[in-house]
């Protein structure tokens, strides 16, 4: 009975897991299909790799989306560890307040808040392009950090922080020395955060881009008509298995630490 | 008290990924007795009230309840009620309504369950604190709470897991009482599981001392501070001097290199065996009236007491004691013959853990 | 640093998203609410959701994201308790394996749905090989409902795994040793500690399956429209901006009254937070 239950468990695992990855099995498959038309197998070949490396559009979109990403993450990590420095030292009232804005872009539908920016820019006679871009993704990037990093520092020890004026250094010394490695955790995790929403936003992006860049994204959707390019798959292929390695990296070596603190602890 | 076997452990084994946990553990719990499970952490105290609790199958073993096996009854059929660590309320409940929860399963009817969570709440001292949510209450709150919710059921027995292991030591003192007036009111049997040997001195009929999933000792709690019956036990229950020692014969030992008269009979000619003293048994006297001699080293006042370090024959005596001598002084050391008391040396590492098993 | 300075130090964000989020907010008020002609006060653009055809947008998207949300929750919800009772040592594992698929741009997963769901596509000739019916839900309202559930599935299992694997063991526990059978305990205790997460869960995919485009455009073909589309096709097809922000508002408005609904029933601390 309890067997059978365990059995059951693990099933139903298996096929929520099946259904998650079941679009990016057929996304491998395509991605070494010889032939172009992606409703027909016409044998394995690995030439859309090579291709891929000449195929210029793919190439600056990709190149852009990772500019823009890794960018956007940046300043919105800057911008949204400071905030959350000063949010965490205020009032009930006022904190509350800039928590409700700051709930606004996560909350609200995508297409709003595209549409919204898209207005912004053109008031300001901005031509749409990687700027605007640019700067639509820092702002739907930084709540996202504010909320990883306010939990951090609600932890962090105050203490620490006055200790260190205490034994004489500066403020920005002492949050360099005490509060930043305390809440760094909450920094990385908020940027990460923000790099990935960056990397696979379409919906913002479609609205601000104008017809001056491309990202992977927007690429991908003005090529849903015609059909994608099979060097699309095998970019997404490369981008997935470089991620995969990376995480089991990083698991490993977390794995490895954590085992190594436990030995500590033990002896 | 009635001698009567309300639970009975029979050859108790559990593992955990091939760890023995329990090894083979007999027990019974009479009807009316408050028997305290007492032991570091890891002994297995925990798992054994889990056990009791049907929270765990044991691997091998029987769980008898008045006479009938419930090995494999599941814990909403049986008739015992646990309070856990940490207290374990339902956060989206209110106080009544934690109570009520095991009435209202019962199916029992809307003026039962009224005047229950009245007359429980009285009983914990918490009177009108029906509609309050636990994350409202203090952590001493909460755990009356949790008992009330517990004996509301009316149980035969009450399962205690460190239940006071949260609170701070006045706190924890005082509830104390509280769960010794609690169980004479209710007239019910507790088994206590803590790694607290006052908690366990102060509360208990009878205290169980378990080490590496091995009962140490069983007894009164006079027997297990007056009689330890080996090192663990003597070293866990309170502070004492444990000194190796050799039996010279009948009623005489040799510590340190001086005879001591005792009262211990049977262990044969020149044995080697395990002496424990208590500090406050040991008296300081002038040097020349002493058995033994030597040089007071450290001196702490502890309020009811001093506490006293003296250096002789080698051994650095715990001494507690209301006179005290100066950092220096050279006193004597007496102890009188009834306040010895003798162990036989375990003869293996592994004999050390089972040393005590009934 | 004193305490005022280091409120200070959250001003650049305040500016910053008075810039980029309040204003630009008022500003589709602004053009919902004015004629495209003269620029006066009006409601005829709100008026647009009127319409046969956008009416019957707006009502597709309410019935296909509260399909997907409730399939979502009936699908996530066992999967986050099988996955409490399996007690990982460490979740990271386990949040890998679900934000994995994330890595992948959601777009072109959509369009790998269009692959498998063709007429000839993987599933069909999967079918045929296991002499089954074929399967025709590409470019149905069917398609669309699947697509909302694969892309959001994740957004609901991990606040509900999130809020299952907080709950105390000794808590169902206790349960149990009060005479709670398995199906009270659920009830009373698991469920009704889970609702946080439940709560989270709902706003995280009813939202973004109300107003998506891009599900409808790729696994609908042309032929469904939801009011994300309508929308869309607005502001980059026929570049009426004062129409499409009108509709815009009809939306947030829905949006806002969806919230408005579910947060009554949420007690505890800000949804967003269970994340």
């Amino acid at each position: 009975m309890v067997k059978l239950k365990r059995f059951g468990q693990k099933l139903y695992l298996a096929l929520v897991i099946l259904f998650l990855y079941a679009p990016i099995f057929v996304l491998v498959g395509l991605s070494f299909n010889s032939s172009k038309s992606r409703s027909k197998w016409g044998g394995f070949t690995t030439k859309w790799y090579r291709s891929m490396f000449s195929n210029d559009t793919i190439l600056a979109a990709l190149r852009d989306t990772l500019i823009i990403a890794l960018l956007s993450a940046l300043f919105a990590t800057l911008l949204g560890t400071v905030a959350a420095i000063g949010i965490n030292r205020m009032k009930k009232l006022p904190r509350a307040m800039m928590l409700g804005v700051t709930n606004i872009p996560m909350l609200n539908a995508e297409i709003v808040t595209g549409i919204s920016l898209m207005l912004l820019f053109l008031a300001l006679k901005l031509e749409l392009g990687f700027w605007t871009v640019l700067l639509s993704h820092t702002s739907f990037n930084v709540p996202y950090v504010i909320l990883s990093v306010l939990p951090k520092l609600k932890q962090t020890n105050r203490s620490t922080y006055e200790a260190a004026l205490d034994l004489g250094a500066k403020p920005l010394r002492a949050f360099f020395a005490v509060v930043l490695p305390d809440i760094f955790p909450g920094v990385l995790s908020g940027f990460l955060l923000a790099f990935t929403l960056s990397l696979d936003d379409f919906i913002i992006t479609h609205f601000t881009r104008g017809n001056s860049v491309s990202t992977l994204s927007t690429l991908i959707y003005s090529e849903t008509r015609k059909g994608i390019k099979p060097e699309m798959y095998a970019l997404s292929t490369l981008l997935f298995v470089s991620v995969l390695v990376l995480l089991i990296f990083i698991n490993r070596a977390g794995a490895k630490q954590e085992k190594k603190r436990l030995q500590q602890n033990a002896a | 008290m009635i001698d009567n076997k309300l639970i009975e452990l029979v050859n108790i084994t559990k593992r955990y990924d091939g760890n023995t946990v329990i090894d083979e553990l007999n027990l019974y719990i009479r009807e009316n007795e408050f028997l305290t499970l007492l032991g570091p952490s890891g002994c297995g105290k925990t798992t054994t009230l889990r056990i009791i609790g049907g929270f765990e199958t044991p691997d091998e073993g029987k769980v008898l309840f008045n006479g009938k096996d419930i090995t494999k009854l599941p814990p909403n059929e049986r008739q015992l009620n646990t309070v856990f660590q940490k207290y374990a309320l339902f956060t989206h409940m209110t106080i009544a309504e934690n109570i009520a929860f095991g009435l209202k399963i019962k199916k029992k009817s809307r003026e039962y369950i009224k005047d229950k969570i009245k007359y429980a709440l009285k009983l914990v001292n918490l009177d009108g604190y029906e509609n309050r949510m636990p994350d409202s209450l203090s952590g001493g709150q909460q755990q009356r709470i949790a008992i009330a919710r517990a004996i509301v059921n009316e149980p035969k027995v009450l399962l205690l897991d460190e239940p006071l292991g949260a609170l701070d030591l006045k706190l924890r003192q005082d509830m104390q009482y509280e769960l010794i007036r609690l169980k004479n009111e209710l007239g019910i049997t507790f088994v206590y599981v803590t790694h607290d040997q006052e908690e366990a001195l102060t509360m208990s009929d009878t205290i169980m001392v378990m080490n590496q999933g091995y009962i140490q000792q069983i007894g009164s709690p006079e027997d297990i501070y007056n009689e330890p019956k080996n090192a663990f036990v003597a070293d866990f229950i309170g502070e004492s001097n444990i000194i190796s020692s050799t039996m010279v014969q009948d009623k005489l030992v040799n510590i340190l290199g001086a005879d001591f008269p005792c009262v211990d009979t049977g262990f044969g000619q020149n044995t080697p065996v395990d002496v424990v003293i208590r500090p406050e048994d040991i008296d300081l006297v002038a040097p020349e009236n002493g058995i033994i001699t030597g040089r007071v080293t450290s001196l702490i006042f502890k309020g009811v007491h001093y506490e006293m370090e003296v250096m002789a024959n080698g051994y650095e005596w715990l001494v507690h004691s209301t006179d005290m001598a100066s950092v220096g002084s050279e006193v004597g050391i007496r102890v009188d013959p009834f306040d010895i008391q003798i162990m036989n040396k375990p003869e293996s590492e592994d004999e050390k853990a089972t040393a005590g098993e009934l | 640093m004193k305490k005022k300075n280091t409120i200070l130090l959250s001003t650049p964000y305040g500016l910053w998203m008075l810039g980029f989020t309040i204003i630009p907010l008022l500003m589709v008020v602004g053009y919902g609410l004015t004629s495209r002609s003269d620029g006066s006060f009006t409601l005829d653009n709100i008026r647009l959701i009127a319409s046969p055809e956008n009416r019957r947008a707006l009502w597709l998207s309410v019935r296909l994201s509260l399909l997907s949300t409730l399939f979502c929750l009936l699908i996530a919800y066992p999967l986050a308790m099988v996955l409490r009772n399996m007690k990982f040592k460490s979740n990271s594992l386990l949040v890998m394996l679900f934000i994995m698929p994330m890595w992948i741009n959601s777009l072109l997963r959509i369009v790998a749905w269009q692959n498998i769901l063709e007429r000839k596509g993987v599933l069909n000739t999967l079918l045929q090989f296991l002499h089954l019916p074929a399967v025709n839900i590409i470019n149905s309202p069917a398609a669309i409902v699947l697509g909302m559930v694969y892309d959001f599935l994740p957004f609901m299992i991990l606040p509900l795994y999130n809020t299952l694997v907080k709950i105390d063991e000794n808590v169902i526990n206790a349960a149990h040793d009060l005479g709670a059978g398995n199906f009270h305990t659920f009830t009373r205790i698991i469920f009704p500690l889970s609702i946080p997460g439940v709560i989270s869960g709902i706003t995280m995919v009813f939202v973004p399956s109300l107003t998506t485009f891009v599900i409808s455009d790729i696994l609908g073909g042309s032929k469904v429209l939801l009011i994300g589309n309508v929308i869309e096709q607005q502001f980059q097809k026929l570049a009426n901006w004062h129409s499409g922000s009108g509709l815009s508002l009809v939306l947030m408005l829905f949006v806002l009254l969806s919230m408005a609904l579910v947060a009554k029933y949420d007690k505890g601390e800000g949804s967003a937070n269970v994340w």
